[in-house]
């Protein structure tokens, strides 16, 4: 029997070989040495010279072109992840009702975030927002003069971020599965003791579906603040940097000069950032996320 | 059964109109471009009229060939190459461990357990630069083999731990009566866990598929050779390339490259809409 119990506990480790393999290789072996390259000076071809804090100390004393990407990722993130869970939340509750035609209405609503990261949809989100294009032309019908969307430093960023906004496609379906979810016995609980609508929203509702609120604004955290591809594509990070994310810097820095060390140092500044962020998110949520099992695992 | 919220009340007329006015507003742009493949690139700017002067696909043929050498078959090739490939291997892989992790005592399991959960939040841009220096010491750039050595070693967390979960809520009385039949116990997994296990790894290969079709980070850094260029970055290039763009060009392409994704939802949006529902997984 003791036998038995030893093969078993052999082929559950067998099964998690590759997880395990991956996890040393192409994670832990990572993330150490990520830490290393960003205290060297370090090109690729050359093996890592080690040079101690000087990259962050040049990151935070002489860069300013990155304490313009620390702004920019910041802003960024403030308003791409309430945005777009804010725009979820009320569309889902405005669809929460026995709507004829939800499904077909669901796919629509879903659409944009399925091409989501495509390349495709930032191109088109450029060419929309041209000074000449369809975005100004259609302004041009109510008399409003063209704006210069992608060209100035003020509104460039807005629109990368609108591009973001409109694929909240995901959180809304979420967000709508979870609000069928609720009992209706709490509603009509709160109905005898006579509350508002309002009450009701804030005291059934968002608590019933608080985890599922504090799931995507954790991941769309670390999303946003790692963010690339709308603004590579659609602005390359200008006009005059305003729209140059960290994402980018890390990529410039890394593979246009190749300061692998510099750029791991960037890079150790987002972690840092979404470490802080997210425990500090996690600490927030036991005090307002509801747990119907009490929130053990 | 619980009765459920939604079910109270008649919806008015005005959610009706405010729930289609946004969707129209939604599906604006992707009309929008739909038409623009068939315009001349002068009827693209400064036109408000949805509907082209003329159904032309000159757009169309002129985008396909780049050039004399490469037409934009050979990146529909290549992104389906890589991404089939992916997809496969990261749901083989992810499946059996969340079997091992679902069904089996080992020793350190929960710490185990403990670090995937962690790593769901591992940012990838930290790993970055150590795993592109680890495949130019091991020879694998300009190659898809970074790719599928990730999704055979199960590097994506979240879906093993969707699988586990879901393999959880399957009952051990089915593993046990096949044990007693003689069944290895790889054989139960494949007999019998994986046939039921099939909405969820459906789900998770949709996403997959969807995220490595999308992928441009990755192809970015790992592969140059344009005759291995992927739809992403054979889009990109297809900006730069003339001094002038071509926009009717670069939208066609463009448009073409999400016909894949739009059939593959309609074909599978039931699994979509519970994937994300279920689990959390986002687009």
């Amino acid at each position: 029997m003791k036998r038995k119990l030893k093969r078993k506990q052999f082929i559950g480790l067998i099964f998690i070989l590759p997880w395990l393999a991956g996890l040393i290789i192409l994670q832990l072996y990572p993330f150490l040495t990520s830490f290393y390259y960003s205290l060297t000076e370090y090109n690729i071809m050359s093996s890592p010279a080690f040079i101690g804090f000087q990259n962050y100390i040049k990151l935070f004393t002489t860069d300013r072109e990155f304490w313009n990407s620390l702004k920019v990722t910041t802003i960024y993130t403030i308003f791409t992840v309430p945005g777009k869970l804010i725009v979820a939340l009320l569309v889902a509750l405005v669809m929460n009702k026995n709507m004829k035609g939800i499904n077909l209405i669901r796919t629509v609503y879903y659409l944009p975030s399925l091409f989501g990261g495509s390349i495709a949809v930032a191109i088109l989100w450029k060419l929309m927002f041209q000074d000449q294009g369809i975005i100004n032309s259609l302004l041009a019908v109510f008399h409003i003069p063209p704006v210069q969307w992608l060209g100035s430093t003020k509104l460039a960023l807005p629109t990368v971020i609108l591009l973001n906004l409109w694929q909240f496609g995901s959180a809304f379906v979420m967000f709508l599965a979870a609000l069928k979810n609720v009992p209706m016995d709490l509603y009509e609980a709160a109905d005898i003791d006579g509350a508002s609508g309002i009450t009701k929203f804030f005291k059934i509702t968002l608590p019933q579906i608080s985890s599922i609120i504090f799931f995507n604004v954790i991941m769309q955290t670390i999303t946003a603040l790692q963010s690339f591809t709308g603004p590579m594509i659609i602005t390359g990070g200008g006009p005059l940097k305003s729209t140059y994310v960290l994402g980018l810097k890390l990529y410039t820095e890394a593979f246009s000069y190749y300061k692998m060390g510099y750029a791991c140092a960037v890079s150790w500044v987002i972690f840092i950032m979404i470490a802080v962020i997210t425990s500090l998110l996690f600490r927030f949520s036991s005090m307002v996320v509801y747990y119907e099992d009490g929130g053990d695992f | 059964m619980r009765k459920k919220y939604f079910r109270r009340g008649h919806v008015s007329i005005w959610t009706y109109v405010i729930v289609i006015a946004i969707g129209v507003v939604m599906m604006y742009p992707i009309i929008w471009m739909f038409f623009a493949t068939f315009k001349t690139n002068a009827e693209i700017f400064g036109s408000v009229k949805l509907l082209p002067e003329k159904f032309s696909l000159q757009s169309y043929i002129d985008g396909w060939n780049v050039n004399g050498r490469i037409t934009y078959a050979a990146f529909f090739a290549n992104s389906f190459k890589l991404t089939l490939i992916t997809t496969f291997l990261t749901v083989a892989a992810c499946a059996i461990v969340a079997y091992g992790f679902a069904r089996f005592k080992f020793p350190c399991k929960k710490i185990l357990f403990g670090i995937l959960i962690t790593t769901m939040m591992l940012p990838d841009s930290i790993l970055l630069i150590p795993k592109y220096s680890l495949y130019h010491s091991m020879n694998l750039l300009d190659s898809y083999a970074p790719f599928y050595l990730q999704a055979g070693l199960a590097c994506y967390p979240f879906f093993v731990f969707m699988l586990i979960q879901f393999i959880r809520g399957l009952p051990r009385e089915l593993d046990e009566s096949a044990y007693i039949d003689g069944c290895s116990e790889i054989g139960v997994f494949v007999r019998i866990l994986a046939p039921l296990m099939k909405p969820a790894l459906f789900s998770a290969g949709l996403f997959q598929f969807m995220w490595t079709y999308n992928d441009y980070t990755n192809v970015l850094i790992y592969v140059n050779s344009v005759k291995k260029y992927t739809l992403s970055l054979a889009l990109r290039l297809s900006l730069d390339a003339e001094s002038v763009i071509q926009w009717n060009k670069v939208m066609a392409m463009s448009f073409l490259s999400l016909i894949p994704l739009i059939i593959l939802f309609f074909a599978a949006q039931k699994y979509f809409v519970e994937g994300i529902a279920t689990s959390g997984l986002k687009g």
